[in-house]
């Protein structure tokens, strides 16, 4: 019933034109050329122009070749069969398992009432004190590591999704090296957290259109799951490559760029999908961690300037190391007040004096002479690196916390912390109470 | 006036174009039908027959040849009794009772309306048969919650009328006729108690605009002593992510000593909305003893919710507030965030293919903000009352460089600028404004040249800092020293403030004022010291005390007891005053 076109009026890129009736704003189509079929779907109407973008490109589409349209938008199909299966950006299998047709549902779809979301409550625990004392992690929570290429983001990523309570993870990848797709499966098989996983990947050598259909993908299908009950964890690695496809998109589209070349939407089209992070009343969760490389190690990069604005908070991983400056967790002060009545003062109060730290560093290597505070603050600092900040540290929040008690009191007398006289009265090494 | 119509002849992304049969006129709403659901939307440009329209919802499965439905009239809100305490979206479509029908998703082409339209209301009137009116005349009033909320002759109803009749004291729901009255014509007019009003069009109904003088008070230290802002005043709030504009906004609509408070949640996080839609139904404002949510409504537009109904957002919160200007009150309208507003300017503009300014933004961006802060004023009603709508916009400026067109283009109109610094948010220092690079054109709750003496303390403190960098702290002399380490002291315990400890997130006016005598008088003595590490420890032990002191409840035993051992601290090291500190006293 649905008409076949068989002329295509334009090629640009990875976009095609045809001349077409009764075609809907976001329909799929199947292009068929010589080598083989393709999904794409409508980005523009223009009287009958209608421009569709090609899924696996534009490259080797003839002006001949057969277009058929659908009649729906984008699906992907969704039921517990999807656990431990791994897809391509479109959904089709990457294993050797059978396709899924059943229960088709639509991807990117409306948002959550404000009105009927929650306050986050529930801290997730990742054994890293950089995380658990300084930026907690909570339920529900959208956030990025910012990082240079090189650095090891993917296996911070892969180590917290293990550590992390929930009850499944779905792995959008994008842009993604093949190592690194090899290495998360090895990671999660390896720690028996296969049969709850389901991959949505697209590597660097997939077709570039497939790339922006993975955080779709991945949130469509957690979003049905967390309306199950079940709380999901998606981990979207590497979010610029994402931004980066958009781009070329938008490019061959012809739009007016804003920011480096970037669409003037980025910002609308990244919320859009970060916003899918959420707690949902009497049902489930899902919680966003992605990964954001930025360019040049410039965090004023229209990717990770746009991300942390929408995020909420962000991790910055330089040196193999989870900053404190730059780092955030904007939800922390919903769960630190509940879990020791020195977290909230301790967390700041570590982080002033590291910061004086930095100003003496800064000094020393100017050829200045140390004065008596600043030497204590060299030592307070090198203390904190080594036992704080250092990735293989992993111990629980309350020895966390414990732990940084000591470095202050190696380091300083009381007075010197800048801390309230009632916590240092019940938590100085020494001055603590029996319990 | 005959309703136009018309068919979709192009769709990309949130922008549909349409061939017209009949008259549109700009900004006029239109409903896109599509099968059993109708998308609202607005004309922005014509061209001959063809408009151009933005979506306010997604625009899948549009296509061509889609009947579209014009309404002959402007985006408006609906005004009148039953606005305090809600939650609406950028349309004014009310939230919680769109979850209710609709569940945990928003569903586009559902319009629900804003004013509750069963609640009856007990209505006294003012007037009677005979009497003269016009605009924005008082007819009576309703309680609503802790206000008396005026019932007003429509805004739009600008000549002189003669009442005929008004009902006597009772109850009315919002749509019963309230009054009918008579034009010059001897045309009669059927007033309720709601009307609507054009969102983009200002509410210029008042005799005449005042000066901004008396201050709004926020209670945070930085801006009321500092930086202030007055009732009636605009001022933006521009930082990068994370320094603290959202944290700032929220303690600012719980304390700010204002009538009621708008908050438009324009393009940011969901989530930021949530706490303060929890929270307030449960925190008691200790001006009316009443929820805060009493005082508040709520525009929710946030970055996932679609993209023209966030431009229309600001415009339906800066109606409202003007609404209840109008009824003698001090509103208090906070945007957060005014980047995504223009960002959303420059997303329709780029559809349309105007030629774009910098940064891609349209050229007519300056003139469009400088005419919403515009809005904002103090003003004389006609019935000799006064009242203002404030207003404080943040800006999120990309790669949080003020130097972009959002910021500079704020920076023109506002009366006060309140920076956030990524330097000390870094360092925890809340709230972020930094104290050297804001500004504010409007007066303090102390003394100006009490103001200036502290400000050039942290003037000169931050010099020496600077040259210390350069020479070291050996090659700075001991006065210079101390000049650092007051201006240190004055910023930890004064410019700084926890907004999340119970006692010190909010100061009162008369706490800050007693506060900042006692600081001035630190600020102003002269101290010997015989080494630099023997001052050091003693601001480091003062300041010590004060920040307790800061904590402690005012006027508690503590907080009598904190200040005798401050005022004991001063006396023991104090060497008389500086001689500049003259200028203080005879003022
Ligand atoms: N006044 C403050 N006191 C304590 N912490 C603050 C304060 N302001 C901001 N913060 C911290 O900084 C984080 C980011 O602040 P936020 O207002 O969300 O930033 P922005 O809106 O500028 O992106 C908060 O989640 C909080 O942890
Ligand atoms: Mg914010």
């Amino acid at each position: 019933m649905r008409k076949i076109y068989s002329k295509i009026d334009a090629i640009a890129g990875n976009v095609i034109t045809v001349s077409a009736e009764n075609v809907k704003y976001g329909d799929l189509a199947v292009v068929s050329s010589s080598s083989g079929e393709s999904l794409a779907n409508v980005i523009r109407l223009n009287g009958k122009n209608v421009s569709l973008q090609v899924f696996s490109g534009g490259r080797g589409v003839s002006t001949g070749d057969e277009v058929r349209f659908l009649g729906h938008p984008m699906q992907v199909s969704f039921s517990d069969n999807l656990m431990g299966r791994i897809f391509t950006g479109s959904g089709k299998p990457r294993d050797n398992g059978p396709s899924l047709e059943e229960n088709m549902i639509e991807i990117g779809g409306p948002s959550v009432n404000p009105a009927k979301r929650i306050i986050p409550r529930n801290m997730i625990r990742t054994g890293i004190p950089m995380i658990d004392v300084f930026n907690s992690l909570v339920e529900s929570q959208k956030l990025p590591i910012f990082s240079v290429s090189g650095e090891p983001y993917n296996e911070l990523l892969a180590r917290i999704a293990m550590q992390a309570e929930v009850d499944m993870i779905i792995l959008g990848g994008m842009g993604l090296k093949y190592d690194d797709y090899l290495f998360f499966k090895e990671t999660l098989e390896n720690g028996g957290a296969m049969s709850r996983t389901i991959f949505f990947v697209h590597t660097a050598a997939d077709p570039i259109v497939e790339c922006l259909l993975v955080p779709d993908m991945s949130l469509a299908v957690a979003e049905k799951f967390a309306l199950k009950g079940k709380k999901v964890l998606v981990l979207l690695t590497d979010m610029t490559n994402f931004s980066d496809a958009m781009k070329e998109i938008a490019i061959t589209m012809e739009q007016v760029p804003s920011n480096r070349g970037y669409p003037g939407d980025l910002y609308s089209q990244l919320a859009s999908r970060y916003e899918k992070a959420v707690d949902f009343e009497g049902a489930g969760s899902i919680t966003i961690l992605a990964v954001t490389t930025m360019p040049g190690d410039d965090v004023t990069h229209p990717v990770p300037d746009n991300t942390g604005y929408i995020t909420e908070g962000q991790y910055y991983l330089r040196n193999g190391r989870i900053e404190p400056f730059g780092s955030l967790s904007r939800l922390k002060q919903m769960v630190n007040k509940d879990t020791r009545d020195d977290h909230r003062a301790l967390m700041d109060g570590m982080i002033k004096l590291y910061a004086s730290y930095k100003e003496s560093l800064e000094k020393k290597s100017m050829g200045f002479k140390m004065s008596e505070w600043d030497i204590k603050l060299l030592k307070y600092g090198e203390l904190f690196e080594a036992e704080m900040m250092d990735l293989s540290v992993n111990i629980p929040l309350e020895k966390a916390l414990d732990r940084g008690w000591s470095i202050l009191a190696e380091s300083f007398t009381p007075d010197e912390t800048g801390l309230r006289t009632e916590l240092i009265n019940k938590f100085w090494p020494g001055n603590k109470e029996e319990n | 006036m005959t309703k136009s119509i018309g068919k979709v002849v192009g769709v990309n992304g949130n922008m549909v174009s349409v061939e017209v049969d009949g008259n549109v006129s700009l900004n006029e709403v239109g409903y896109i039908v599509l099968n059993d659901q109708r998308l609202k939307s607005e004309v922005i440009r014509i061209q001959g027959s063809k408009a151009e329209m933005q979506v306010f919802e997604i625009t899948t499965g549009i296509g061509i040849g889609d009947p579209v439905e014009f309404t002959g009239e402007l985006l408006a809100v609906e005004l009148g009794p039953g606005l305090l305490t809600q939650i609406f979206d950028g349309l004014q479509n009310p939230l919680p009772q769109l979850a209710e029908q609709c569940g945990f998703f928003l569903q586009r082409g559902v319009y629900l309306n804003a004013l509750p339209r069963n609640i009856k209301w007990d209505f006294t009137p003012l007037v009677k048969a005979g009497d003269t009116v016009t605009a924005a005349d008082s007819l009576g009033y309703v309680p609503e919650g802790i206000f008396e909320h005026q019932i007003m002759v429509p805004f739009n109803m600008s000549e002189n009328y003669t009442v005929e009749s008004i009902v006597s004291a009772g109850s009315y729901t919002v749509e019963e006729e309230i009054a009918v009255v008579v034009d010059a014509e001897g045309v009669k007019h059927s007033i309720k108690m709601m009307f609507n009003w054009p969102v983009k069009k200002a509410i210029t109904a008042y005799a005449e605009r005042l000066k901004p003088a008396r201050p709004m008070i926020t209670k945070v230290r930085i801006i009321d002593t500092f930086l202030p802002v007055s009732l009636g005043g605009t001022y933006c709030i521009p930082g990068p992510f994370g320094a603290g504009k959202t944290v700032l906004q929220q303690v600012t609509s719980r304390h700010a000593e204002v009538d009621i408070v708008i908050i438009a949640a324009c393009g940011e996080r969901a989530g930021e909305v949530v706490e303060t839609l929890k929270e307030f139904p449960e925190l008691i404002d200790p001006k009316t003893g009443k929820s805060l949510m009493e005082r508040t409504i709520i525009i929710c537009n946030t970055s996932s919710m679609p993209v023209a109904a966030r431009e229309a957002s600001v415009y339906t919160a800066v109606t409202l507030a003007e609404y209840y200007r109008q009824m003698g009150l001090n509103c208090l309208l906070l945007a957060d965030s005014t980047s995504r507003w223009a960002q959303a300017m420059r997303e329709m503009s780029g559809r349309l293919e105007e030629i774009p300014g910098e940064e891609a933004f349209p050229a007519y961006l300056e003139s469009v903000i400088a005419s919403f802060y515009e809005r904002a004023g103090l003003v004389r009603l006609k019935n000799g009352k006064e009242g203002s709508v404030t207003i404080g916009g943040t800006v999120s400026p990309a790669g949080g460089n003020f130097e972009e067109p959002v910021t500079q283009a704020t920076l023109k109109v506002v009366g006060a600028f309140h920076g956030l610094s990524r330097e000390r948010s870094d360092a925890r220092k809340y709230p972020a404004i930094h104290p050297l690079e804001s500004w504010s054109k409007y007066p303090s709750i102390i003394n100006g040249n009490q103001i200036e003496y502290a400000r050039d303390v942290l003037f000169r403190g931050n010099e020496v800092g600077q040259m210390m960098k350069v020479v070291g702290e050996e090659g700075t002399s001991i006065d210079d020293y101390v000049i650092y380490l007051k201006a240190d002291f004055m910023d930890y315990v004064y410019l700084q403030q926890n907004s999340f400890d119970p006692v010190d997130a909010a100061v009162s006016v008369e706490r800050q004022q007693y506060v900042f005598s006692i600081l001035l008088d630190i600020l102003s003595s002269k101290f010997s010291f015989e080494i630099k590490n023997e001052a050091r420890q003693y601001f480091n032990q003062l300041r010590q005390k004060f920040l307790d002191y800061n904590g402690s409840e005012w006027q508690s035993d503590q907080f009598k007891k904190l200040e005798e051992e401050i005022k004991q601290m001063i006396e023991e090291k104090r060497n008389g005053y500086l001689a500049n500190a003259d200028k203080l006293r005879n003022s």
